[in-house]
C-alpha cells in the first residue's frame, strides 16, 4: 500500500500526470506474457530522467515499497509480474536514442527504446546491433539488457550481453553509477556491467546503456531444410557445428509449430514434413556461398528430403519473421501456452530432441518444438488450459523433467528468458545451495531492503528435484 | 456516473455474453503494440493498447475489476480499426470482442433524455429508411444549392458549432437533389459480353450523399462486364450500429439485407465502402446466435467483394488506362484491408494507370483516425491521428490522395483543409479516379443508367 503522504511526493517528482492508481490503470500494467502471472501494483510511474528514478527509488527504500522497472511487458519468466504489489516504473519518457558514434562504434541509448528502432538506426548508418530477440518490434533495450535477451542471429553474434559497454545504474539508495565506458580494454575493478545485465530488475534500475555496434555484414543467405525425421534435423546441426561452421542462424520447427505459424503467416512454408531448419549465413560472398553449399550438402547427407534456398530477401524475411511469430501462434491451439527454453550444449541437441518427446508421450501432453537449435536453445511449448488442473499439473511435470535432463547433460534451465518467477523453484537445480547463497549475498549487499524486482530469481522454497528413472 | 448496482449488473453480462476462449487466446505478447494507432499517438500507454483492452474486458469477466469509467474511457478511445487482428500470430477475432463489450455498455447506459431520443432518432429512425436518408441530404442539398451556405459562411453562423464540425461542413461533397436520389436504377447491363452477373451494395450514406461515387462505380462495373442487379430492398448495413452499441437493431438490418440479396442469382455482392463491406462480411458471426440465419447469413457473407477486387479479377487493370501526370498515394480503409483482407487489388489498379505516378505513403495501412462517428466523439485523438497522417501524405509529395471508403474521404478532405493544402491536393475514392481514367481514355457506357427525361428537366 501506498499512503497518500507518499503519493503526493511521488507526484511532486514526476508531475499528476506521471502517477497513476487508477484501477484500470493498474490492471494493464498486472502482466507480461508469462501465462497464469497475474498481480496488481499498487500505482504505475512514469519519471520522465535519471534524477526523478533516483528520487523516486529513494522513496521508496526509505518506505520499503516494491519497484518493477517494465519495458513493453514481453518476458517469459513472469519478471515484470508485480508479485508483490508496489510500483510498476515505466520509460515510455526515456526513450531516446542519445548517440550512434561512428567513431568508436557505439550507440548510447536510454532504457525505453525499442529493440527494431535501434537496430534500424544503426543500420541506416552501415552498423549493426545483432541481438534480435523475436519481440524486437515490440521490446525495449532496457528490458533486454535485464533479461538478457537473445535471438536468431545468437549463435554468431553471441546474446545482449556480449553486446553492452557501459550502463547508467539507479541503485536501490538511490544512488547513480556508471559501470564501463566505450572501451575494448578496461579492467578497472569488478565487471558489474555484466552482473547487471541479465539481473532482471533485481539489483538496481538501468537508466542508460552504451552498446556495442559492429560493420554490417556485406551479404546474407537464408535457406530451409526440410526433414521428414526429427532427429535427423537435429543431427544436421551438430553436424553443421561439428563441420566448424558457426552460421547465423540455425533454427528449428517441428511439424505442429509449421502448422501454426503458416495459418498465420500464409507464406507457404511446408506442414508436411516432421521438421525443418532454418538457416542463414552472412558475410563476405564467397564465404557465405561456401558456407551455404556445405550446409546444404551436411543436410542432405543427413536425410533431409530437400533443401531450399530463399530466392530474394523479401522471401528470407518472411521466412525469418514467420519464425520469430512461433510462440504467438502456437497460442492458436489452446488457450494457454507454456513454453520453457532449457538449453544444452549444441553436441547434445539431438538426445534433448528425443528426451521431449519421450517425456511428452510418458504424460500425455502435447508438447511442439521450436528454437534456436544452433545454440542449443530449444522452445518446448505446450498447449494448454489454465482452467484444466489436472492436465496443468502433469504439464509441470513434464516440464520438470525436461529441467532436470537438460542439467544431466551439461545444460541449464534457461538460455534466454530468464528465471522471473516461473523459474525460480529449479535455478538451485543448475547453481546448487553454494551458487544461491553467493547470488543472494550479491542481492542482500546492493538491495538490503529488498524493494527491486522482489520475489523474482530466488524462489521461497526449492522444487524437490525429480529422479529421471529412464 | 454508474451506480455500484449498475455496474454489477454489467459485470454479470460480461460473464455471460463475453467469449472466455476469446478472450484467453490473447498470449499477451503485445505483437499488437506497434500496429495501434491510439496506443501510439497516446505516447504508450497500455490502457490504450489491444492487449490492455483485452486484459481489461477479461479482467471485468474475472471478477478482478469493475466496468467502471476507466474501462468505459479505454474501450470509447479504440477506433476499432482492427489492425491488431492481422499482426496477431494467435489470432484473436479482437472486434469481435470489442463490439460485445461496448454493446454490453451501451445497453446499460442511462443516457439523459435528449441523448436517448437522439440516439434513437439516428440509429432507428434515420440510416435504416432509405426515404429518410435522401430527405436529410435532399435538406443538405437545398442548404448547397439554394444560396443559403454561402449566407450562413458569411455570416459566421458557423462559428456557433464546435471547430470540428465547422470544418467538417467544409468537406461535406456536393450532394444530389431529392429527386436524383428518388430514382435509382435496379438493373444494368453489361457492357459488351457478359462475364459476371453482380448485386451491388447501395449502401445507406453512399446511395445518398455520396451518389455519385455509387454512380462512377456501376459505370466501372458495367465496363468491366458485369450486368448489375440492385435490389431496392436492402437497406444500411448495421456497421454504425453495430460499432455503437446497437446491436440488435444491426442484427434486424443484416436479416432485411440477407433476404434483399437472396436468390438473386449472382457471383458477388459488390460493395464500395470498406466500412459497410467488412460489417456484411461478419454478418455470419452476427447471427451465430441465430440457428434459423446461419446458413442463409454464410451464403450471403461468402459473395462480399470489394469493387477493386473485381476489377482485378476481370482485368480492369490491363485496359490501358490513362490520365494527366500525377503523382498519387493511396490511404487503405482499415476495415477493407484488416477484415476484407483487401490490400493489393486498389494498387494494383492505381499502378496501371498510365501518367499516374504512385508512391506509397509510410504508414498507409495505420487508421486516418475517421473511424465511423469517431472523428466526432472523439475529436481530440482522431485530429492527433490525422495530423500524423497527413505529414506523412505531404512527405510523398502527392497531389491526388485515394481512399476506398466514404468516412475516410471524408477525412483526408479534412485533413487537405486543416493543411491548407486545398489548391493542389484533392482527395478521391478510388472509383471516381478510376472513371476519371476511363472515360480519358475512351471507354464509356453505352447503356448507363440515366434518369427518366421529366425528372431531368425539372431538377
Amino acid at each position: 500500500m501506498i499512503s497518500n503522504e507518499v503519493k503526493q511526493r511521488l507526484i511532486s517528482i514526476v508531475g499528476l500526470e506521471n502517477y497513476d492508481d487508477s484501477k484500470a490503470g493498474r490492471l494493464v500494467y498486472s502482466y507480461d506474457a508469462t501465462p497464469q502471472f497475474q498481480s496488481l501494483p499498487d500505482a504505475v510511474i512514469a519519471p520522465r530522467n535519471t534524477k526523478e528514478v533516483s528520487e523516486i527509488v529513494k522513496i521508496c527504500n526509505e518506505h520499503r515499497i516494491p519497484i518493477v522497472p517494465r519495458g513493453s511487458g514481453t518476458n517469459l519468466c513472469a519478471g515484470t509480474c508485480p508479485t508483490e504489489g508496489g510500483l510498476v516504473l515505466i520509460f515510455k519518457h526515456m526513450n531516446n536514442i542519445l548517440e550512434i558514434d561512428e567513431e568508436n562504434l557505439t550507440v548510447t541509448v536510454q532504457p525505453g527504446v525499442i529493440t527494431l528502432d535501434l537496430i534500424k538506426a544503426v543500420e541506416a548508418k552501415g552498423l549493426f546491433y545483432p541481438p534480435d530477440p523475436s519481440s524486437m518490434k515490440i521490446s525495449t533495450i532496457g528490458g533486454s539488457i535485464n533479461e538478457n535477451s537473445g535471438g536468431l542471429r545468437g549463435l554468431k553474434y553471441g546474446v545482449t550481453r556480449d553486446y553492452v559497454m557501459a550502463l547508467e545504474v539507479v541503485l536501490a539508495n538511490g544512488d547513480i553509477i556508471r559501470t564501463g565506458g566505450k572501451l575494448a580494454k578496461d579492467v578497472a575493478g569488478y565487471d558489474l556491467t555484466r552482473l547487471f545485465v541479465g539481473s532482471e530488475g533485481t539489483l538496481g534500475i538501468i537508466t542508460e546503456a552504451t552498446l556495442k555496434l559492429i560493420p554490417m555484414p556485406e551479404t546474407k543467405k537464408t535457406m530451409l531444410a526440410l526433414y521428414q525425421d526429427l532427429e535427423a534435423a537435429a543431427r544436421s546441426v551438430s553436424q553443421i557445428i561439428a563441420n566448424k561452421i558457426i552460421p547465423t542462424t540455425l533454427e528449428f520447427l517441428d511439424q505442429p509449430t509449421l502448422e501454426v505459424v503458416e495459418a498465420y503467416a500464409q507464406i507457404g512454408l511446408p506442414t508436411d514434413v516432421k521438421a525443418v531448419l532454418l538457416i542463414e549465413q552472412d558475410g563476405p560472398s564467397e564465404v557465405v556461398e561456401r558456407d551455404i553449399k556445405k550446409m546444404e550438402e551436411i543436410c542432405k547427407k543427413e536425410q533431409a528430403v530437400s533443401v531450399k534456398v530463399a530466392q530474394s530477401e523479401a522471401e528470407a524475411d518472411a521466412l525469418r519473421t514467420a519464425r520469430r511469430s512461433a510462440l504467438s501462434a502456437l497460442a492458436r491451439l489452446k488457450p494457454t501456452t507454456i513454453l520453457e527454453d532449457a538449453t544444452v550444449p549444441r553436441s547434445e541437441i539431438a538426445k534433448m530432441v528425443k528426451a521431449i518427446n519421450e517425456v511428452a508421450e510418458k504424460y500425455n501432453v502435447k508438447i511442439c518444438t521450436f528454437g534456436h537449435a544452433g545454440d542449443g536453445n530449444l522452445h518446448p511449448t505446450c498447449p494448454t488450459d489454465a482452467r484444466d488442473r489436472e492436465e496443468i499439473e502433469r504439464v509441470e511435470k513434464a516440464f520438470e523433467e525436461i529441467f532436470a535432463k537438460a542439467i544431466e547433460l551439461g545444460g541449464t534451465i534457461t538460455g534466454e528468458h530468464g528465471v522471473g518467477i516461473m523459474k525460480a523453484p529449479y535455478l538451485e537445480w543448475k547453481l546448487g545451495r553454494e551458487g544461491i547463497a553467493a547470488m543472494k549475498a550479491i542481492k542482500n549487499a546492493l538491495d538490503p531492503n529488498n524493494i527491486m524486482n522482489p520475489g523474482k530469481v530466488f524462489a521461497k522454497s526449492t522444487r524437490k528435484r525429480v529422479v529421471i528413472t529412464r | 456516473m454508474t451506480t455500484a448496482k449498475e455496474r454489477k449488473v454489467m459485470q454479470q453480462q460480461f460473464k455471460e455474453r463475453m467469449n472466455e476462449d476469446e478472450l484467453m487466446n490473447c498470449m499477451r505478447c503485445g505483437f499488437c503494440l506497434p500496429a495501434c494507432p491510439t496506443y501510439i499517438e497516446s505516447g504508450f500507454q497500455e490502457t490504450h493498447s489491444p492487449r490492455g483492452r483485452i486484459a481489461l474486458m477479461k479482467a471485468v469477466v474475472d471478477g478482478l475489476i469493475e466496468p467502471d469509467e476507466d474501462v468505459e474511457r479505454t474501450l470509447n478511445m479504440c477506433l476499432g480499426c482492427r489492425a491488431c487482428e492481422p499482426v496477431c500470430p494467435s489470432g484473436v477475432n479482437y472486434g469481435h470482442l470489442l463490439e460485445e463489450a461496448r454493446d454490453i455498455i451501451q445497453q446499460n447506459k442511462k443516457y439523459s433524455l435528449p441523448v436517448r431520443m437522439l440516439r434513437k432518432a439516428v440509429f432507428g429512425g434515420l440510416f435504416p429508411h432509405s426515404h429518410r436518408m435522401r430527405t436529410i441530404t435532399g435538406l443538405i442539398s437545398f442548404y448547397q444549392r439554394s444560396g443559403l451556405q454561402r449566407i450562413v459562411r458569411n455570416t459566421g453562423l458557423l462559428n456557433l458549432l464546435p471547430a470540428q464540425l465547422k470544418e467538417m461542413e467544409k468537406v461535406l461533397p456536393k450532394v444530389p437533389t431529392l429527386k436524383e436520389m428518388k430514382h435509382r436504377p435496379e438493373h444494368l447491363p453489361a457492357q459488351g459480353e457478359t462475364k459476371r452477373r453482380v448485386a451491388f451494395f447501395s449502401g445507406c450514406l453512399m446511395d445518398t450523399m455520396f451518389m455519385e461515387t455509387n454512380d462512377a462505380t456501376m459505370k466501372l462495373l458495367q465496363l468491366a462486364g458485369c450486368e448489375i442487379v440492385i435490389p431496392p430492398a436492402q437497406t444500411c448495413c448495421g456497421a454504425l450500429h453495430g460499432h455503437s452499441g446497437e446491436k440488435s437493431q444491426a442484427k434486424e438490418l443484416a436479416k432485411r439485407n440477407i433476404e434483399a440479396f437472396e436468390g438473386l442469382n449472382v457471383d458477388y455482392i459488390i460493395t464500395n465502402a470498406g466500412g459497410c463491406g467488412a460489417f456484411l462480411m461478419e454478418y455470419d458471426h452476427l447471427l451465430k446466435d441465430d440457428p434459423a440465419w446461419g446458413e442463409r447469413a454464410k451464403a450471403f457473407t461468402e459473395k462480399i467483394k470489394d469493387i477493386s477486387v473485381i476489377l482485378v479479377e476481370l482485368n480492369f487493370h490491363k485496359k490501358g488506362l490513362k490520365l494527366p501526370s500525377q503523382v498519387v498515394t493511396y490511404q487503405d480503409s482499415c476495415h477493407l484491408r484488416n477484415v476484407m483482407k483487401t490490400s493489393a487489388a486498389p494498387r494494383i489498379l492505381l499502378q496501371s494507370i498510365e501518367g499516374v505516378e504512385f508512391r506509397e505513403m509510410k504508414d498507409a495501412d495505420r487508421c486516418c483516425g475517421s473511424a465511423g462517428i469517431y472523428n466526432i466523439v472523439e475529436p481530440e485523438m482522431s485530429m492527433q491521428i490525422l495530423d500524423y497522417k497527413m505529414e506523412q501524405v505531404k512527405e510523398t509529395k502527392a497531389t491526388t490522395i485515394v481512399t476506398a471508403n466514404p468516412g475516410c474521404l471524408l477525412q483526408m478532405k479534412l485533413g487537405i483543409e486543416r493543411e491548407g493544402l486545398s489548391a493542389h491536393v484533392r482527395a478521391v475514392h478510388i472509383v471516381e479516379l478510376l472513371l476519371e481514367a476511363a472515360e480519358a481514355s475512351g471507354f464509356t457506357v453505352n447503356q448507363q443508367w440515366q434518369m427518366p427525361e421529366h425528372i431531368r428537366k425539372t431538377s
